[in-house]
């Protein structure tokens, strides 16, 4: 292996090389967010049409679906650096997830508060115990069991790999979330978006609610770096480079 | 899309409650996590800095 493949993989894997590239990244990430949300509610109020069916109730779209993606989607990378972590012992990977799974909780929250405020005017309920709803129901006990494990645990190595495992076994939850509505029968729509098929909506709607996606995932890449600092800096807190940091002398 | 006024936006045809409701929660959420990270990073670094601190006490009165 030469030099410069050993730095492109392993460099930007040490906490001291990540923490000052995290900070670097971070306001680009929360600047991006807040002109892709402002871009994306300008598209969904004053560009959207109406909707034939559903009125101007529909318009909780443009952060239900995208809080849902995020919610499933951060799921996803939460486990994938658990698995990293627990397989090549990074220390960083452990980190990514921890830092990872508050941000994922609060949007699935959002995605269950909005799913709930939406079922109401269309389906003339709040809440149904149907596969769909259920199965984000427990994607939340997941997001909130792996933090609880990981606090409960004092030794941190241990708390990363329990919470890795946690983390893993719950991976199987999302292809349920996400075929749910195929494999049992629901109130909740189908999928208005998919590879396979033209979207089932107007294109400005669309594009209002993928702009808003872009918007959520960037807002969720800036939180996580914001967090993943923290835990570096609380970690790493008997390194030299960190007293060095924060102004003491080691 | 153009609501006319500020009474039919607000209304959101008759589904206010429902649209705002969730406008209103998912911005009082995202502000609240931005707000508690901004918190955690005062805490951590005050904390260190304390920490640090007193290492180095203990070191000046050891030697």
């Amino acid at each position: 292996m030469s030099k410069s493949e050993r730095f492109s993989w392993f460099h930007f894997s040490s906490p001291q090389t990540f923490y000052p590239l995290a900070g670097t990244l971070q306001p680009w990430f929360a600047t991006l967010a807040v002109l892709l949300c402002a871009a994306g509610l300008y598209i969904g109020f004053f560009v959207a049409p109406t909707d034939a069916q559903q009125g101007e109730a529909y318009r909780i779209i443009f952060i239900h679906v995208p809080a849902a993606w995020m919610s499933m989607f951060l799921y996803l990378v939460m486990g994938f650096w658990s698995g990293v972590g627990l397989v090549l012992n990074t220390r960083l990977s452990s980190m990514m997830a921890t830092a990872l799974a508050p941000t994922g909780a609060l949007f699935t929250f959002i995605a269950l508060w909005t799913g709930a405020l939406w079922g109401k005017p269309a389906w003339g309920t709040w809440w149904v115990w149907d596969a769909r709803l259920t199965s984000e129901l427990i994607l939340l006990f997941l997001y909130i069991g792996f933090m609880a494990l990981q606090a409960a645990i004092d030794d941190q190595r241990r708390a990363d790999k329990a919470g890795a495992v946690l983390a893993l076994v719950g991976v199987i939850n999302i292809p349920i979330i996400y075929f749910s509505v195929q494999w049992w029968s629901t109130l909740h729509q189908g999928a208005s978006v998919s590879l396979k098929s033209a979207p089932t909506m107007a294109t400005t709607m669309l594009i209002g609610m993928l702009v808003m996606v872009l918007g959520f995932w960037m807002y969720s890449i800036a939180a996580t770096l914001a967090r993943v600092r923290c835990v570096i800096l609380e970690r790493e807190r008997h390194t030299d480079w960190v007293a060095a940091e924060i102004g003491g002398q080691a | 899309m153009n609501w006319g006024s500020w009474q039919n936006f607000l209304a959101m045809g008759g589904y206010g409650l429902y649209v705002w409701g969730s406008y209103a929660v998912t911005l009082v959420v995202l502000v609240a996590e931005i707000v508690a990270l901004i918190a955690r990073r005062r805490g951590v670094i005050g904390r260190l800095a304390e920490y640090y601190a007193a290492r180095r006490r203990n070191h000046e009165t050891e030697a």
